[in-house]
């Protein structure tokens, strides 16, 4: 008999993205849908995706406006060298990620390396450094004058290749986006039937052979799926480029905005950034094709034997090791040792509370507003396939085309027209809008497992709509909701270019501390922020990358 | 295809040997029907589920509505009850109309304003509310204390009395099925559906779950539409049994009726076990390998003549060369038994007959027709 026990959902690697890396897609038989969903959610959820369309909106009214200067900005040849540097770093990113997270999968899940567990959780947890503070540290090390330079100093090196430019920004980006890859390969290696390796161990094929030929077909799409996301972190993110000084996209359009004040320009880079970024979305997902629709079973039978390393166990533990200790070990020192000679020194710390309270405060009101706005989106994707959950799909994916620095832009403009202009409420507003596919795509993984008759039974006992949706959906998917509402409220504290953008004046948070002491050269003051932020962020982090690993 | 019987009426069970519905009187003008609906259409794409679907269930009547897996039965309810619109039609409930599709009409009324409970099929109870908590759901807000008395009395009324504190995880499949009964019959709605409700019970449960939801649907008064594709359990349930077929009701009628008049080949082969021989008919009498059989109204030319195993009859033959048929095997079941015997014509035909009688496999038999026989024209 079937139990209709309220089931906490499993939050997924990324959310929008299934266990397998892949984008999820969900269809539900005919049955169990009205013909035309009812104005009360088909309405609230038209006004949300206007609003979600607004940035995109905006730049093309505002590359419109620029008239001859478009082609003028487009044909320029620096435009040119940043969509190749751009496209350079995804494509380095893309790979190295994948190079360094499909060992690291593999040896955490399918081998006898010592303490496997211990390593599995380990190297998840740099998820949690935000990546301009990750820049920090690799600057602090590797920089000049830095640490390494300190240690190596007496052996006569005195000059280091420069940390500056590409490699930095490649081996930052690297080091704190592996995870991602990491978490996809790692539950599609948990939801690969054990057999088929047997199998062909039975078919007479060495331990490597085997990985080569059935392992690793089957983790393509997971693989493609994590590394896509780590090449469309890396083509967006703001922090990295700019304090490693490489000539990225977000960077360009930032300078130009800043700098030249020149919207028109700013405007016109930041729409091609959106195309490169949709482009490689359509490249990854015409190089999946729709052969491999690769889907992970309610979980392997049983847990395969591991493989034996023998004599590859010392360089295993040694890989993983260093791994950790670059994109774990290395942050965490840096910033305490400058939280240490910031105490020698003498700075204080009482205005730290406040930052932290903002943070948490912003992140609190952005995770309200994305999940509500996010759940009649949800509700149609769910309940009316089809059209509806086609457009919801449509915004999840369109959201991770916007980076930050595009939808900060686009509501700063806006704002300054408005009497929103330097409030919080349009802040909270431009948070939710960048976050609001996060949340749509946790929610709707939630209401997935909710059995559409309860909704029905109730609107049969006489509940509107709204009253099904208020008194039985909504208390049933609360576990699923609170993990989405958390993981919005994570990734809006870590929030940069946004937050730079929009946030009042004189109003401070963590993050834009974290900027300012770090531009500032104050490295001292960024360290306390930097760990408390960190802090913060590990909770929910550990906590999704535990609940990741499939039950008995 | 074959309308149903218009207005045939319930009531008391009919004589076994006349099912004559036409010979009650016509009550629709007096009382509204609990439902009643015309010419309903519902298309998926190039699959039509409920394609001209006329349907009408009396007040107080347990009707089922019985078809094979896929025929359009649950999209029936789901049209009934509002969680599918209809393309086209008209459906009451209580003599109210609740939706009217066709050129020019777009009524449909929400599923929440339609007075109409439903029993799932997995019993969709609320998982996150208790059973006190379910049942009161549906009751308007506020008068806690008439809420409360509501509640006892519904529960009281599937004998649950006690259980409302429980969650609906504690309780085994069937309390949760009357949990779910109680829960749509608690405001008084003007038609019960009941879709697949026994499915999810096991064989022993089955039974007695049956007799106890006639009860309580009994001694509420509720008018209820039940689904199932099970033809005992239609046959042994209902007052009425609709049987649906590509999308419509093909005939509709109390169960000794559907069961000795069939309408079609069809019905008969589906209600019930059927089995056939043909035979030339003459008017009133039928002339087959068993012999000249008298016939069931009239009939002429080539007919399929219905023969149901319990109609049949069987006696041991004198001797090895006497007799009509030979005894291929035999199935005892303790209060009856079902042999099939192979005719020296070739045919084979199941008979079943009483626990006594030593009639053996391999035996000559002298198989025989008890009564009148209905035939359909070949």
């Amino acid at each position: 008999m079937q139990t209709l026990r309220p089931r906490a959902a499993r939050p997924t690697v990324l959310p929008g993205f299934g266990r397998s890396g892949r984008p999820v897609v969900v269809r539900r038989p005919a049955t169990g849908r009205l013909a035309s969903p009812p104005t009360v959610l088909w309405l609230p959820a038209l006004f949300v995706v206007a609003l979600a369309l607004l940035p995109l909106g905006y730049l093309v009214v505002r590359a419109a406006e620029a008239g001859p200067l478009f082609w003028e900005t487009v044909l320029r040849e620096k435009t040119a060298r940043v969509v190749l540097n751009s496209a350079l770093l995804a494509a380095a990113v893309a790979g190295s990620t994948a190079l360094l997270a499909v060992p690291l999968a593999w040896l955490t899940t399918r081998t006898d390396l010592p303490g496997r567990r211990v390593w599995g959780s380990l190297a998840v947890l740099p998820i949690v450094v935000p990546s301009y503070v990750g820049a920090l540290a690799v600057v602090a090390a590797f920089g000049p004058r830095g640490s390494l330079q300190g240690v190596l100093e007496p052996l006569g090196v005195d000059r280091l290749p420069s940390i500056y430019g590409f490699s930095g920004t490649w081996l930052t980006l690297t080091l704190f986006t592996y995870p991602y890859v990491l978490l996809a390969v790692r539950a599609a290696l948990q939801g690969i039937d054990p057999a088929l390796a047997e199998a062909a161990r039975g078919l007479g094929h060495g331990p490597w052979r085997v990985f080569a030929s059935t392992t690793l077909p089957q983790l393509r799409p997971s693989i493609a799926g994590g590394a896509l996301l780590a090449a469309l972190y890396a083509l967006g993110d703001f922090g990295v480029p700019t304090l490693l000084r490489y000539d990225a996209f977000t960077r360009a359009v930032f300078v130009q905005y800043r700098s030249a004040m020149d919207r028109s320009a700013a405007a016109v880079l930041a729409l091609l950034l959106v195309a490169v970024t949709v482009g490689l979305i359509l490249v990854e997902s015409r190089l999946r094709g729709s052969a491999t629709l690769h889907r992970i079973g309610s979980g392997a039978a049983r847990s395969p034997r591991p493989v034996p390393l023998g004599r590859w166990k010392a360089p295993a533990v040694a890989f993983c090791a260093l791994t950790v200790a670059l994109a774990l070990g290395l942050p965490l020192l840096v910033l305490g040792g400058w939280l240490v000679q910031a105490a020698r020194s003498g700075t204080t710390f009482d205005d730290l509370g406040i930052a932290a309270v903002h943070s948490l405060s912003l992140g609190a009101w952005t995770a309200i507003a994305a999940t509500a706005a996010s759940l009649p989106i949800a509700l149609l994707a769910v309940r009316f396939p089809g059209r509806w959950g086609m457009l919801a799909e449509r915004v999840s994916v369109l959201g991770y085309a916007l980076p930050g620095i595009v939808v900060a832009l686009a509501f700063v403009a806006l704002g300054v027209r408005t009497p929103f202009h330097q409030t919080l409420a349009l802040l909270v507003v431009a948070y939710a809008v960048r976050f609001l596919p996060e949340a749509v795509a946790a929610n709707r993984l939630s209401l997935l497992q909710i059995n559409p008759r309860l909704e029905e039974a109730a609107r049969g006992l006489g509940a509107t709509v709204v009253a099904a949706v208020r008194r039985v959906t909504v208390p049933l998917a609360r576990p699923g909701l609170l993990a989405g509402a958390s993981l919005v409220l994570l990734t809006t504290m870590k929030e940069l270019p946004v937050t730079l953008l929009l946030s009042p004046t004189g109003y401070d948070t963590l993050a834009t501390r974290i900027w300012t002491a770090a531009n500032d050269a104050a490295f001292g003051q960024a360290a306390a922020p930097a760990l408390l932020l960190v802090a913060v962020s590990a909770v929910p982090t550990l906590l999704l990358a535990t609940r990741e690993r499939p039950r008995a | 295809m074959i309308r149903p019987l218009a207005r045939s009426v319930p009531a008391a069970p009919t004589d076994r040997e006349l099912g004559a519905a036409a010979s009650h009187p016509d009550l629709s003008g007096e009382m509204p029907l609990a439902l009643h609906c015309t010419g309903l259409f519902k298309r998926y794409g190039a699959l039509a589920p409920v394609a001209g679907l006329d349907l009408d269930a009396h007040r107080g009547e347990l009707l089922a509505l019985l078809g094979p897996s896929g025929c359009g039965k649950t999209t029936t309810l789901r049209l009934i009850a509002g969680f599918e619109e209809p393309d086209s039609g008209r459906i009451e409930v209580g003599g109210r109309v609740v939706a009217d599709l066709g050129p020019g009409r777009r009524r449909c009324d929400p599923p929440e304003r339609r007075r109409v409970g439903m029993v799932f099929q997995d019993y969709a109870l609320f998982p996150h509310l208790s059973v006190a908590r379910n049942v009161s759901f549906g009751l308007p807000r506020g008068g806690r204390g008439e809420s409360d008395r509501r509640v006892a009395a519904a529960l009281s009324a599937v004998g649950m009395a006690g259980m409302g504190e429980r969650m609906p995880d504690q309780l085994s499949g069937g309390q949760q099925q009357r949990v779910a009964l109680a829960r749509a019959l608690a405001p008084n709605p003007d038609l019960i559906l009941l879709d697949e409700p026994f499915s999810n019970l096991d064989a022993e449960l089955r039974a007695a779950v049956r007799e106890e939801v006639r009860e309580i649907l009994r001694g509420a008064g509720a008018t209820a539409v039940l689904v199932t594709h099970d033809q005992e359990e239609a046959l042994s349930l209902a007052d009425r049994v609709a049987v649906m077929w590509g999308g419509a009701i093909v005939q509709a009628g109390p169960p000794e009726e559907l069961y000795h008049r069939p309408v079609s080949r069809a019905v008969a082969a589906f209600v019930g076990d059927a089995q056939f021989l043909p035979g030339e008919a003459n008017g009133r009498r039928v002339a087959t390998v068993l012999g000249d059989l008298p016939v069931h109204g009239q009939a002429t030319g080539a007919v399929e003549v219905m023969l149901r195993p319990e109609a049949l009859r069987l006696a041991p033959a004198q001797g090895p060369a006497s007799g009509n048929g030979r005894v291929l095997s035999r199935l005892f079941y303790g209060h009856d038994q079902l042999l099939t015997v192979r005719l020296d014509s070739g045919q084979t035909l199941r008979v079943r007959v009483g626990a006594y009688g030593g009639i053996r496999p391999d035996s000559r038999v002298v198989v025989g027709v008890r009564g009148a026989v209905l035939t359909f024209p070949r």
